[in-house]
């Protein structure tokens, strides 16, 4: 036993990596959104889309997305996205598309749709997978446009040009163009491409999109013409770094003692802070930092969450606005009402996040049915895993018959509603890798029914005046009806005319003026409510 | 002769008036409005003197240009048309019969003026208020309920009925008992009892003989009938009434009735309330002398719940015996039956029980 060596974190590692990319793939395509040909022909189109609008929203460019989408084979598809964003530069196009675990966002804390590095290489990888075709890329950064056609070599891990083409851009055209085959079967309605699109085209309203499908073209206009302020990119914060990763940035960096590493590589992390968590973790403040055991850095990770540290900047996060909400629930549900609140941001784990809610009222909203649930994470639209969502326990863990639906218990409202939410954070705590739920942070949960429970006071404003209306009118109804059985009956008792009894109590009614008063007192009684239920907040 | 017509014609005569008191309201413009006292423990309180519970006298506003008052507005002035109607052609009509006239549908909606009957019972009750009439008053009669036996001949509607021939049913008490006229009173005292089953017992073991007794029961709460019944019997020939009921806050709650009134007739306590009444048993001694603690039956929160409502009533609050049965009974945790006395032997109750208890002149007050 003595002689036998453990095996370190880092040799594990690398014997991973001698696994076949395809194999990985094959072992997880569950994870990453492609365990059926349903899902992963809507998991390609999102992975393309959320790109196009990360790229263009970096850019600064109104982005104008294009999706056609062709039966080939029974059950084969065809699948372009074209952007008009800032294009691939051409020595980049290889490895941007044909090396897994190749990307730009995981190392760093910014807000952005995607983050693994996965997503656009796994529709690659699958399309290849399970037609043993190239892709087609065609980009341009505004010079000339390049045309490659390429695979990935999947036991190496290496992207395997086929052929390139450079050519002429005389319409200084700037964009990205994916054509990727792939197998699938598709549909519409619930968990579709036609209703993913809908949902990204509420979140982004300032993006047009078209989408030309097996069923016909369906456009998404843009209503607005500004696009959200671009996130700060920033350090970690110490609560919120998982032990994995805080290992992999001892190995990376340039600080050449622990203190230095500290306040270098986290945010809110000061010299005293720093000396601080060394003296915690009893480590040496020089310590250098790649020479760290195990068990040290499991010590200083233990320390960072003992100490007293400033909760991380926030200007990392770009919510939607309010406006931008109205905007883009406007446009595509057909509601005659809508209210938005924007929380401030607030922290869980380390990680800053910001939730945001959407109330769409009446009109063609069905009156009879659970309400409608659109769930954002990073302006993403969250398809899959309803119930297991953050977003889920906080619907129905609000009390909506506050705000004039109807409600049992553990449920989410019945009525002619739809519930927008918006998380957005720099590390969205997924329930799994498939993306699809957000895990029930108590904080996070919190934040998400206070934005509720204030949408839902504001929108119940606007329900009362109606309902005022709409009892006002039907208590003069009920009045009518009554007003001759009572005339009847006070006729049989005092033997004095029935008509003339009836005259007496439409006038009394045409005065009116004891129903309004009525109708006001009651408002009020409830506005004193409201008010209540505020302070209690 | 004159005077008795004279009396009959009280009700009406109040009726009518509310009806134009309503009818002048809608002359002048105004919303047409009624007066109800208010029946609730709010509104009553116990007088020490009497010793029993009475009504104060603050009313609510009903309104008929009001969502929340059309509906009952329209009923109780429903209720008081149906009682003239009654008085003018001399017919009675059962709650239950009431209550069908007065079910109808508004034209043009899916309103009933009465859905259910303790809808109509209710407008019956606040109209009994409003125009200081009794329900008998206005001809609108609750069932009979209830059996009596005893060595007792009366005469009712022109039939002599002897309570002691009754078989095993016994006699039933019907709504009013304002006519009934007792020929013959052969009875020391009275025993009221909650429950059928120990009404049969006694009956069958023939107590009411073997005692000289009356012994009257309806199923739980005693009707207003028996209840004057039980008045009558005490006033007039001066007769003790022994209640008998189970050990729980329900039982002790049936014999506050009896004895001081209740809070929604408390309109009514001086013809129906009977401040001598003395609780027979189950006491909680009882359940000790008597080895009936095995038989407990555990409190449900309600039971709980309303032992200390009972408790703080004011006619209780100062009483200290009464306070000491439901501090024990509170300690107890538990209910005893009545039937658990037939534990003791299958005529336990009539042999043994009862007798030693009058015999000791052992009752609560």
């Amino acid at each position: 036993m003595a002689d036998q060596r453990e095996i370190t974190a880092e040799e594990l590692e690398s014997k991973f990596k001698e696994i076949s990319v395809a194999e990985f793939f094959e072992k997880n395509r569950h994870l990453l959104g492609y365990e059926n040909p349903t899902k992963a022909l809507l998991t390609i189109v999102k992975e393309g889309v959320d790109n196009a609008l990360d790229a263009t929203n970096e850019a600064g460019i109104l982005p104008d997305i294009k999706i056609t989408l062709r039966q080939t084979t029974p059950d084969r598809f065809l699948i372009t996205i074209e952007d008009n964003g800032p294009g691939i530069v051409e020595s980049k196009v290889p490895f941007a598309f044909g090396k897994l675990l190749y990307g730009t966002k995981f190392h760093r804390l910014r807000q952005s749709r995607g983050t693994q590095g996965i997503g656009i290489h796994g529709a690659v990888l699958y399309s290849q997978l399970t037609t043993g075709k190239h892709i087609t890329i065609t980009t341009s950064t505004g010079k000339a446009i390049h045309a490659f056609e390429m695979m990935i070599n999947v036991s190496k891990n290496e992207p395997h040009i086929i052929s390139k083409k450079d050519l002429k851009n005389p319409e200084k055209w700037h964009g990205l163009k994916i054509e990727m085959e792939a197998e699938g079967k598709y549909i519409e309605r619930y968990q579709s491409i036609p209703e993913y699109l809908k949902q990204a085209a509420i979140s982004n309203p300032y993006a047009h999109i078209v989408y030309d499908g097996p069923n016909g073209k369906l456009e998404f206009r843009r209503t607005v013409n500004e696009i959200p302020r671009q996130p700060k990119e920033i350090k970690p914060h110490p609560y919120g770094v998982e032990i994995g990763i805080m290992r992999r940035m001892l190995n990376n960096t340039r600080a050449k003692n622990i203190v230095g590493f500290l306040t270098s590589e986290f945010s809110r992390v000061g010299r005293s802070s720093a000396e601080q968590i060394c003296k915690l973790a009893k480590i040496e403040f020089n310590h250098n930092p790649k020479h760290l055991t195990h068990e040290e850095s499991e010590r200083l990770h233990k320390a960072m969450q003992m100490v007293k540290l400033i909760s991380p900047p926030t200007n990392c996060l770009s919510p939607l606005g309010e406006h931008l909400i109205i905007e883009g629930m406007k446009k595509e549900l057909h509601a005659e009402h809508f209210v938005a609140i924007t929380r401030p941001p607030s922290v869980y784990r380390g990680n800053p996040f910001q939730v945001e809610v959407g109330l769409a009222y009446g009109g063609e909203l069905p009156k009879d049915q659970s309400s409608q649930i659109l769930r954002f994470a990073n302006k993403v639209p969250l398809l899959y895993h309803q119930s297991d969502c953050a977003t889920n326990e906080a619907i129905v863990e609000t009390d909506w018959r506050r705000y004039g639906f109807s409600q049992s218990s553990n449920s989410t409202p019945v009525g002619p509603l739809a519930i927008l939410i918006h998380f957005a954070s720099v590390w969205v705590p997924y329930t799994s890798e498939g993306k699809q739920a957000i895990a029930n942070y108590t904080e996070i949960v919190k934040e998400m029914k206070l934005a509720l429970q204030e949408a839902g006071r504001r929108l119940a404003i606007y329900v009362r005046q109606k309902k005022r209306l709409h009892d006002r009118r039907l208590r003069g109804e009920l009045f009518e009806k009554y007003i001759p059985e009572l005339a009847e009956s006070l006729a049989k008792l005092t033997e004095k005319q029935k008509a003339k009894i009836i005259a007496g109590l439409e006038a009394v009614l045409k005065k009116n003026n004891v129903v309004i008063q009525q109708a006001e007192a009651e408002e009020d009684k409830e506005n004193e409510k409201v008010k209540e239920d505020e302070k209690k907040v | 002769m004159k005077k008795k017509s004279e009396g009959k014609n009280i009700p009406k005569k109040n009726l009518v008036s509310l009806g134009e008191k309503v009818v002048k309201d809608i002359d002048r413009g105004e919303n047409p409005s009624l007066d109800v006292p208010i029946r609730s423990l709010s509104n009553v309180h116990y007088d020490e003197k009497n010793r029993m519970i009475l009504m104060n006298n603050a009313t609510a506003k009903r309104f008929f240009f009001n969502v929340a008052h059309v509906r009952k507005f329209v009923q109780t002035i429903e209720a008081a048309a149906l009682a003239k109607e009654l008085i003018d052609v001399n017919k009675h009509l059962s709650l239950r019969e009431a209550y069908y006239r007065m079910k109808r549908t508004l034209p043009g909606s899916n309103i009933n003026v009465v859905d259910e009957q303790t809808e109509s019972n209710d407008a019956i009750e606040d109209l009994e208020l409003i125009s200081s009439s009794s329900r008998e008053q206005l001809h609108i009669n609750a069932n009979k309920m209830g059996s009596i036996a005893g060595k007792v001949v009366i005469e009712d509607k022109g039939d002599i009925i002897d309570w002691s021939k009754m078989g095993s049913g016994g006699y039933a008490v019907p709504s009013n008992v304002e006519d009934i006229i007792f020929k013959r009173v052969n009875a020391k005292f009275v025993i009221y009892m909650e429950k059928a089953a120990e009404w049969e017992r006694l009956n069958e073991d023939r107590v009411w003989d073997k005692l000289d007794c009356i012994i009257i029961s309806s199923q739980g709460q005693a009707t207003r009938g028996v209840r004057r019944l039980l008045q009558r019997l005490h006033l007039e020939h001066k007769l003790p009434i022994y209640v008998l009921v189970d050990n729980d806050p329900w039982g002790f709650y049936i014999y506050s009735v009896l004895k001081f009134g209740s809070i929604s007739l408390a309109h009514i306590s001086e013809s129906l309330a009977i401040p001598e009444a003395k609780l027979i048993g189950l006491t909680v001694d009882d359940v000790i002398n008597y080895d009936l603690k095995r038989h407990l039956i555990k409190f449900e929160e309600v039971d709980l719940k309303r032992l200390k409502q009972i408790k703080e009533y004011s006619w209780f609050k100062e009483n200290k015996a009464w306070q000491r049965q439901f501090k024990m009974m509170g300690d107890m945790k538990g209910k005893v039956e009545l039937a658990a006395l037939s534990s003791k032997g299958i005529t336990f109750i009539s042999d043994t029980y009862l007798p030693q208890k009058i015999k000791k002149k052992d009752f609560l007050d």
